[in-house]
C-alpha cells in the first residue's frame, strides 16, 4: 500500500512540477514563450490539413449578403504601375506569373475572364473579428496554375500587390492545398460588378478558408516558390512579418 | 447518511482500501482523500489556462469591440453590444442602454499615465499593450491546452468514478431538497462532518452547468469562428446561428465563466480557504467539526 501511495505522490509531484515549470517558464523566459506560442499555429495547420483537407466553405444566398461590405486593409493601390493601369481602366494591366513554373506568362483581364469562371457568395472574416458576406466572381486559381504548370518543387504561391502600408508593398502567400482548392479564386468581380478599387481592383485573392488578411488585393504578380525565406521579412506575408500567423485558418 | 462516495476517491486498489478506512472513520476533524490526482492537476492547469484565455481574449476583443447577431456583422451593421469612446468619455452600450465607463472601459490610463482609447484596460489584457497578433498567439495556443484538458477530464469523469461525485441522485433533485440547499447557502450554513466532503446539490448543478454547458459552449463557439473549421463542421454555423452569433455567445460564455469563478472563490473563502485550497493541492480535506449547538 505504501508503495502505491509513493507512486501516486510521484505522479502528483511530476504533474505539479510540469505545471509550475511550464507556466513559470512562460512568465520568465521570452525565448520559451516564443517557442510555446508557435504551438497553436503549428497544431492548427497540421490538423486542418490532416482532416477534411478539401472541405468547402458554406456558400450563402443573395438574401444573406451584407447590405454594406466594408473594405479591409488598404483601399487603393499605390505603385506608379498600378496607378497607370487604373487610369486606363486596367485595359493594359497584366498579371505576371513567374517562379517555379514550366510556362511563365502574363495575363490581361480579358485573358483571365476568358478562362473558366466561378461565382460564390461567401463570408469574409477579418482577423479583428468582423464578418461580411459578398459575392465574388473570378477565375479559379487552379485554372491559372494549370496554364503555367507549376514544377513539382513549388510549395507556395506568393502574391505581390500594388498596395502599401508605409513603405512596404503588401504581399501574401498560401500553400498548394489552398491554391488548388475549388473556392480559391482570383476575383475580378464583386456583387455582379467589376471589382471596385476599394476591394482590390483589378483582381484580389479569395482564399475562403482563411482570414481577411490572406485575401491579397491589387495583385500584380504571382510567383511560385519552394521557400518563403528571402521574400519580404521571410514569414510569407506583410502581416506575418509583423507577428500574425502565416496560417490564418482560425 | 447515504453511502455516496467521497469525491475523487478511487485510484489504485491500495489507495482505495486506505481511503475507505478513512471514510469510515472520517467523522469530524478527520482528513479524507477528496480530490484525485487527475482532478487536481486538471484544476490548476485550467486555472492558469483560463486566466490566459480570458485576458488574451479581452485583447482580441479590443481589436473590434462590437458584437453582432447573425452570420455577418461589421462596422456598418447594428451591434447589440459596443465598448467605445467619444471625446474623452468611455462607454459600454448594450442595446439602447449606454453606461459611462471612463477609466475602466473605452477610455483609461495606461501604466505610463497616457490616456488610451481601447475597450478593455491594460491590467485586464494579455499582452498589456495593444497587440492583436500576440494576443492571438496566446489565445490560439492555450485553446489547445484548455480543449484537450477539458476533453480528457470530461471523458475521464464520465467513464470513471468521478461521475458519481458530480451527478445528482434522484433524492437530491426533489424541490424540497433543492430549496433546503438554497436556504442553507443563503444562511451561509455549510455542511459539516462527512457531508462536507461531498458536493451538495447546488454545487453539483453548478459544476455540471460549467462542465457541460459553459466550457463546451465556449470551445465550440471558438471553433465556429474559424473559417477553416466552418468548412469542416458547417453544422456549427447552424447550431449557433452564424459566425457573429457564435462570437457573441463566446463572449457571453466567457463572462458566465468569470461569474462562476467569482462565486467559486467566494465559496472557498466562506467554507474555509486553507482547508479548501489544501484539498485541491494535496487531495486531503479535513472534515469540518459538526456543529451540535
Amino acid at each position: 500500500m505504501s508503495r502505491l501511495i509513493t507512486r501516486r505522490r510521484l505522479i502528483t509531484g511530476l504533474g505539479y512540477t510540469t505545471i509550475a515549470g511550464a507556466f513559470g517558464g512562460l512568465a520568465v523566459s521570452s525565448d520559451f514563450r516564443d517557442l510555446v506560442l508557435k504551438g497553436g499555429e503549428t497544431l492548427a495547420y497540421n490538423t486542418h490539413r490532416l482532416v477534411g483537407r478539401d472541405a468547402l466553405v458554406r456558400e450563402y444566398s443573395e438574401a444573406e449578403m451584407s447590405p454594406d461590405f466594408r473594405t479591409n486593409g488598404n483601399t487603393s493601390g499605390s505603385t506608379d504601375e498600378w496607378k497607370a493601369a487604373q487610369a486606363s481602366g486596367f485595359a493594359d494591366w497584366k498579371l505576371k506569373v513567374s517562379g517555379l513554373v514550366a510556362q511563365p506568362g502574363q495575363f490581361g483581364l480579358e485573358a483571365l475572364k476568358s478562362m473558366p469562371s466561378r461565382t460564390q457568395i461567401t463570408r469574409h472574416d477579418c482577423v479583428e473579428g468582423w464578418s461580411a458576406i459578398g459575392k465574388w466572381t473570378g477565375v479559379p486559381l487552379s485554372a491559372l496554375l494549370d496554364r503555367v504548370r507549376p514544377n513539382p518543387n513549388a510549395k507556395y504561391v506568393v502574391f505581390r500587390c500594388a498596395d502599401r502600408f508605409g513603405l512596404s508593398l503588401y504581399y501574401e502567400s498560401i500553400d498548394m492545398v489552398d491554391a488548388y482548392h475549388p473556392q480559391t479564386i482570383l476575383a475580378y468581380g464583386m456583387n455582379d460588378q467589376d471589382l471596385p478599387v476599394g476591394h482590390g481592383a483589378p483582381i484580389r485573392l479569395r482564399v475562403e478558408r482563411q482570414l481577411g488578411y490572406k485575401n491579397a488585393k491589387y495583385i500584380m504578380e504571382i510567383e511560385l516558390v519552394e521557400s518563403l525565406a528571402g521574400i519580404g521579412g521571410g514569414k510569407g506575408g506583410f502581416w506575418e512579418d509583423r507577428g500574425y500567423e502565416w496560417y490564418a485558418g482560425i | 447518511m447515504s453511502a455516496a462516495p467521497i469525491a475523487g476517491y478511487s485510484e489504485s486498489e491500495g489507495g482505495l482500501a486506505e481511503e475507505k478506512d478513512l471514510r469510515e472513520t472520517g467523522k469530524h476533524g478527520e482528513t479524507v482523500y477528496r480530490h484525485s490526482t487527475g482532478t487536481r492537476l486538471w484544476h490548476w492547469t485550467t486555472v492558469a489556462t483560463f486566466v490566459i484565455m480570458l485576458m488574451s481574449g479581452l485583447m482580441i476583443f479590443n481589436a473590434h469591440p462590437r458584437l453582432y447577431w447573425g452570420q455577418y456583422g461589421a462596422n456598418p451593421d447594428y451591434a447589440w453590444l459596443e465598448i467605445g469612446n467619444e471625446d474623452a468619455r468611455g462607454y459600454l452600450r448594450v442595446g439602447n442602454v449606454d453606461v459611462t465607463t471612463t477609466g475602466v472601459l473605452g477610455v483609461w490610463t495606461s501604466r505610463d499615465g497616457e490616456l488610451q482609447a481601447q475597450a478593455f484596460p491594460w491590467w485586464a489584457t494579455i499582452p498589456s499593450t495593444y497587440s492583436l497578433a500576440r494576443a492571438r498567439l496566446w489565445h490560439l495556443t492555450f485553446a489547445w491546452v484548455l480543449a484537450v484538458g477539458m476533453f480528457v477530464y470530461l471523458v475521464g469523469s464520465a467513464l470513471g468514478p468521478h461521475r458519481r461525485d458530480l451527478l445528482p441522485v434522484n433524492r437530491e433533485l426533489s424541490p424540497g431538497h433543492v430549496w433546503q440547499d438554497i436556504k442553507n447557502h443563503a444562511r451561509l450554513r455549510f455542511p459539516k462532518g462527512e457531508a462536507a466532503a461531498r458536493y451538495n446539490i447546488l454545487q453539483k448543478l453548478t459544476y455540471l452547468a460549467v462542465l457541460l454547458v459553459l466550457f463546451p459552449g465556449i470551445i465550440l463557439t471558438g471553433f465556429t469562428m474559424s473559417p477553416n473549421l466552418n468548412a469542416k463542421l458547417p453544422i456549427l454555423l447552424d447550431l449557433f446561428g452564424g459566425r457573429q452569433s457564435a462570437r457573441s455567445l463566446h463572449f457571453i460564455f466567457a463572462f458566465g465563466l468569470v461569474g462562476f469563478v467569482a462565486i467559486h472563490l467566494i465559496m472557498v473563502v466562506l467554507a474555509g480557504p486553507i482547508n479548501e485550497i489544501r484539498s485541491m493541492v494535496t487531495g486531503w480535506f479535513r472534515l469540518p467539526k459538526e456543529d451540535r449547538s
